[in-house]
């Protein structure tokens, strides 16, 4: 019988499926930050139950740390976060990179440098951006608080079997789309809640075309579609990324491992629950105009307006999405001005993007009145574009050159939009107050944004001067 | 876990699609070490005035009608955005133990069940009698019996729910999730040996 790749790491991670009650599936690797994970160290101690596996777990701090003046955390509370944090990893000997590691820096970005996650793996962290991960092939998802705390104890998490969706992008993308604009893309064709209940995978030549870093932008927006994780079929791209790294299969066991990971893929006419097709030339730089991602249009686009949408709820959804961003229905994007410009997070924070970035700031001025920061996912990013010179070119041109952090793709750890600022953000939510209360976030690539920040509004970079 | 008991209680009305737990409780207040107490802050941004304060008058859960519910009735993708608890926790502790939705963010989905919430999904056509029945007469009370797997209502609905055996069964029982897995340490074991085999690399001692 044929498999999907889901079906296939499924099946090898099933330890047990009672007859009564719910497949267990083993974790391979547990992945914890300090918001979601006091609570269920908390609830360890109380039940005197012991962490499993310590090895199978990595942890950094990363929400809650300011970008500026990093140890001065103002806040009593998110600092007592970052000391419980730091506690139970200490008492509970879990690897973590913590304020003072100069490996620190968003979870999702720091993972992979090490090389932790791997093909075939199974991955779970208290945190929906998990999906990030499957750029490796890793069934790799969020949970919440009660199964972390689950996990710890058990090294497996009770789990139902997803649908499966194949999303299939062929073709070349035109100059200046990246792999955020694919996911935005695909996005606005599912809806926020066209994944829901599945599982996608992302093939198509222009997939495969896309490096680690793009394939990790991509994954890391499943979530925003509504799907449990993103998937991309391991191959030598993946493997040449992995290889060396820290945690990566060494020695005799580097041929096993890409054998073993190299089986994953699906098989040729396994069956899909759903199948999407988009066309990469049908793609042109995006940019949200609303509060949920899938209200989102080419840079070339209007606002709509709620009559454009046949369906009453999300007729109602694009009228109140207008009146909380403060646009009006036909406005031309590129008529959009903005306040602040923020290059970062988990989906756009890796060296590729700020190298985009620079690409187009080079030589050029930020906009009067226009405040504009750039925040490495991590230290490793932020230390190799200062090796290619990448933060002088932001300075420069007016940016502030911060240290890594969530920084405003979330807004709790003191980078946030002051009510009725409107932003151009690499990030990956546009919803009310994301970035601030009054807030408002409009989603594109790191081009875009760079660009956005010299015009002092959105531009189509592909006839930008 | 509080076992999920038949209850009779009024039904708010949430007339707005894709919630997304970011308003279900705003980040701000996510920085506790602890899963208590976090009802006060649900739908913050939404609930209260610019003061932080004074309960914004136009915000359907302050209506006086609407105090006291334990039945939250709201639009589609209820739940949306990110894995944190934090959502469930500040609904249980402002006091629903019941949402009905057309759909539910997966996360959030399960995250409920955690916490004694039960998520009830109903069609399109159900979730519009659900509302019309509320918004004519506010305040009224609807009955959840998750045994019989029914919702009825004065207004003479009758709807018919579908819930996992097994989540049903823990919810009623308030059964703690690990314990049950637990249960089945010997198989973990032996998976673990398996695995240890199969990928030595993963495994400390490799
Ligand atoms: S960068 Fe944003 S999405 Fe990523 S982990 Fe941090 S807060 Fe979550």
């Amino acid at each position: 019988m044929t498999r999907t790749m889901y079906e296939k790491i499924w099946d090898a991670n099933l330890v047990h499926e009672p007859e009564a009650g719910s497949p267990l599936l083993f974790v391979d690797r547990h992945l914890m930050h300090e918001v979601t994970s006091p609570q269920a160290f908390e609830g360890l101690r109380l039940q005197n139950r012991k962490v499993r596996n310590v090895h199978s777990i990595l942890g950094t701090i990363d929400h809650c740390v300011p970008t500026k003046d990093r140890f001065n955390i103002v806040d009593v509370i998110a600092k007592k976060q970052v000391e419980t944090m730091t506690a139970n990893c200490e008492e509970n000997e879990i690897n973590l990179y913590g304020m003072d590691s100069n490996q620190n820096g968003v979870i999702h970005i720091v993972v992979p440098e090490h090389g932790f996650v791997h093909p075939g793996m199974v991955v779970c962290c208290g945190d929906s951006h998990t999906a990030t991960h499957g750029a490796f092939g890793a069934l790799a998802f969020g949970i919440g608080t009660s199964e972390v705390e689950h996990v710890m104890a058990t090294q497996t998490l009770q789990q139902k079997k997803a649908k499966t969706m194949l999303v299939k992008v062929e073709g070349k993308l035109p100059a200046f789309s990246t792999a955020k604009d694919i996911a935005l893309a695909i996005i606005a064709k599912t809806g926020t809640a066209g994944g829901t209940g599945y599982v996608m995978e992302f093939a198509g030549n222009t997939i495969t075309d896309l490096t680690m870093e793009g394939r990790m932008t991509l994954c890391n927006m499943a979530i925003e579609a509504g799907a449990r994780a993103g998937l991309v079929a391991p191959d030598q791209v993946t493997f040449d990324y992995l290889e060396g790294k820290e945690f990566a299969p060494k020695g005799d066991h580097w041929p096993v491992a890409v054998e073993y990971w190299k089986s994953l893929r699906s098989d040729e006419g396994a069956e899909f629950d759903a199948v999407i097709e988009l066309k990469a030339e049908d793609i042109a730089p995006q940019v949200s105009w609303g509060t949920s991602p899938e209200q989102v249009i080419s840079v070339t686009g209007l606002v709509p307006s709620p009559s454009d949408f046949t369906n009453d709820v999300k007729s109602q959804a694009c009228a109140s999405a207008l009146k909380y961003m403060a646009l009006d229905a036909g406005q031309k994007i590129t008529d959009i001005h903005i306040d602040v410009v923020f290059i970062g997070s988990c989906t756009n924070g890796r060296i590729e993007d700020f190298r985009a970035a620079a690409e187009l700031l080079k030589g050029k001025k930020v906009a009067d009145g226009v405040q504009a920061f750039a925040v490495p996912g991590s230290f490793p990013v932020k230390v190799q574009a200062e090796k290619e010179g990448l933060d002088k070119i932001f300075i420069d041109a007016g940016w502030e050159w911060r240290d890594p952090g969530c920084s405003m793709c979330l807004a709790m750890n003191g980078d946030e939009l002051k009510d009725g600022q409107r932003s151009a953000s690499t990030s990956n939510r546009n919803f009310e107050g994301r970035q601030g209360k009054g807030g408002r976030t409009h989603l594109v690539s790191p081009a875009m944004a760079a660009a956005a920040s010299v015009a002092g509004h959105f531009v189509d970079i592909r006839d930008w001067k | 876990m509080q076992p999920y008991i038949k209850h009779t209680s009024i039904a708010a009305l949430m007339d707005r699609s894709n919630v997304d737990t970011d308003q279900i409780i705003p980040k701000n207040f996510m920085k506790k070490v602890e899963r208590t107490g976090f009802g006060i802050n649900l739908f913050h941004n939404w609930r209260f005035l610019a003061d932080n304060v004074t309960p914004n008058p136009e915000f359907e859960l302050n209506k006086p009608a609407f105090q006291g519910a334990k039945i939250l009735v709201a639009g589609e993708n209820f739940g949306c955005g990110s894995s944190r608890e934090h959502a469930p926790w500040a609904i249980a502790d402002y006091g629903f133990n019941t949402i009905i939705s057309t759909s539910f963010a997966d996360i959030f989905f399960s995250n409920c069940f955690k916490n004694s919430i039960l998520p009830i999904v109903v069609t399109d056509e159900q979730l519009a009698a659900l509302m019309a029945e509320i918004s004519g007469n506010e305040g009224v009370e609807f009955t959840v019996d998750l045994e019989a797997q029914k919702v009825t209502t004065p207004g003479g609905l009758s709807i018919s729910f579908e819930v996992d055996a097994f989540r049903k069964e823990s919810l009623l029982e308030g059964l703690d999730d690990i314990a049950w897995t637990l249960k089945h340490e010997k198989e973990i074991s032996a998976y673990e040996v398996e695995h240890k085999k199969r990928l030595p690399w993963l495994w400390p001692s490799a």
